[in-house]
């Protein structure tokens, strides 16, 4: 049975109808507290990463590292025993300091990965700060992760506070991909050394 | 007739009265080996219009037939019979790294920006998208209010592709359609030969 108020249908069929739902569906939200690894698993913890969207964003808010160092992610292939796929990424960043000098673009050979397996960082060479306001904040897009034809390519944006005195506004780009034509069923954060202080996660997939 | 669950309003006079999010899905088109992908307001079910303020098109595994061939986008103010060609300006920074770890940079690209050109704005390096079984491009551009008749347009993209089997490859492009004729239609494509695959979706994002 439909609903219909005024003439409009707005449910029937057990869908909200064309045109009226939002498409950025929270999947799951997770929060850091002193925790070594952040996980997203596919059938784990109500965790949806399949071929049920084909476009999937996590979205990162005040993460807080207990000691100075990077922030990265890795991906699965075996949902979460192994994070460990090959990428190949590119990194750059614009910083400007607190005092208002240092306004530059770099690219980052550190930080980029060549059909690499490690985690990639999603803050840059200069580690992220430890003061109780320091924090990164951004988003990572992945495309169609499922794919069993085609490598799954990811884009991210995370600025934050370096380390520093004075400190430095770091905005770091990463791009790549994951160079597998296996299904990514899991994807994990987490700082280079410490735990993630505090934090939170979000899981989007984009219907 | 209002829909009341448990105190609350939940529809009323023919709309939601509580929150479904704001970006909603307008319509996806799937390449098969198709010469041009095409969003036309008033058509199929398009809607390119004041509806929404902002456009948001995702573009997912988008493989080409013809190996080293870019992938663009061009635009209309046309009501019918539709010609992708309004002037635009913009600027690309690019950002690429080779698979044996040599070739990496971040620069502005020249080679795809463009200045009050009607041509295709490509999202991609105008020559290089690699068409391996497993190569694509996959990124989203942002449409703000296209139907405006007092402002420009303005557009945003990122992009993440392969190129020539070896290398990833970015760019994000900002840009600027110069007209104050509502824009009407986007159309995407590859420099030559077809789309051989892929998905584009075209979301509304709301204002309230």
């Amino acid at each position: 049975m439909g609903l219909i108020s005024n003439g409009t249908t707005l449910l029937d069929g057990g869908s909200i109808s064309s045109g009226l739902a939002g498409s950025m569906n929270l999947i799951k939200t997770v929060t850091a507290s002193s925790s070594g690894t952040i996980s997203f698993v596919h059938g784990s913890s109500s965790v949806v990463f399949d071929n049920t969207y084909s476009v999937y964003c996590i979205k990162g808010i005040n993460i807080h590292n207990s000691t100075s160092d990077e922030l990265g992610f890795n991906g699965s292939i075996d949902t979460g025993s192994n994070y460990n796929v090959t990428k190949t990424t590119t990194h750059f960043y614009v910083i400007h300091a607190d005092n208002g000098t240092q306004g530059h673009l770099y690219y980052n050979a550190s930080e980029d990965l060549a059909q690499a397996t490690g985690f990639q960082n999603l803050t840059s060479a200069s580690q992220m700060g430890t003061n109780n306001d320091d924090c990164a904040d951004g988003e990572l897009w992945i495309y169609n992760p499922s794919s069993t034809t085609f490598m799954k390519h990811f884009l991210a944006r995370f600025p934050y506070m370096d380390s520093r005195s004075p400190q430095y506004v770091y905005d770091c780009y990463t791009t790549g991909y994951f160079n597998t034509t296996s299904a990514i069923d899991a994807i994990q954060f987490k700082m280079g050394s410490g735990n993630i202080d505090s934090g939170t996660f979000k899981l989007y997939g984009v219907s | 007739m209002a829909f009341v669950s448990n105190g609350t309003t939940i529809a009323d006079a023919g709309a939601f009265s509580a929150s479904l999010g704001s970006m909603v899905l307008i319509k996806t088109l799937t390449a098969s080996s198709s010469a041009t992908l095409s969003f036309v307001n008033g058509s199929s079910s398009v809607v390119l219009d004041g509806t929404y303020p902002i456009y948001k098109f995702v573009f997912i595994n988008m493989h080409p037939e013809t190996n080293g061939k870019g992938f663009g986008v061009n635009f209309s103010d046309d009501t019918s019979s539709h010609s992708y060609d309004l002037t635009k300006t913009s600027s690309v920074i690019e950002t690429y790294h080779a698979e044996d770890g040599s070739e990496s940079t971040v620069g502005y690209q020249t080679g795809v920006h463009l200045a009050q050109s009607t041509g295709i704005q490509y999202l991609t390096a105008e020559d290089n998208v690699g068409n391996g079984n497993d190569e694509c491009a996959n990124g989203e551009i942002y449409l703000f209010n296209p139907a405006s008749t007092t402002y420009i347009k303005h557009y945003s993209t990122m992009c993440s592709y392969n190129s020539n089997g070896t290398h990833c490859n970015s760019m994000r492009i900002s840009g600027y359609i110069n007209t104050t004729a509502a824009v009407t239609a986007a159309q995407f494509k590859f420099k030559s030969g077809n789309i051989d695959a892929g998905t584009i979706k075209l979301y509304g994002i709301k204002d309230s």
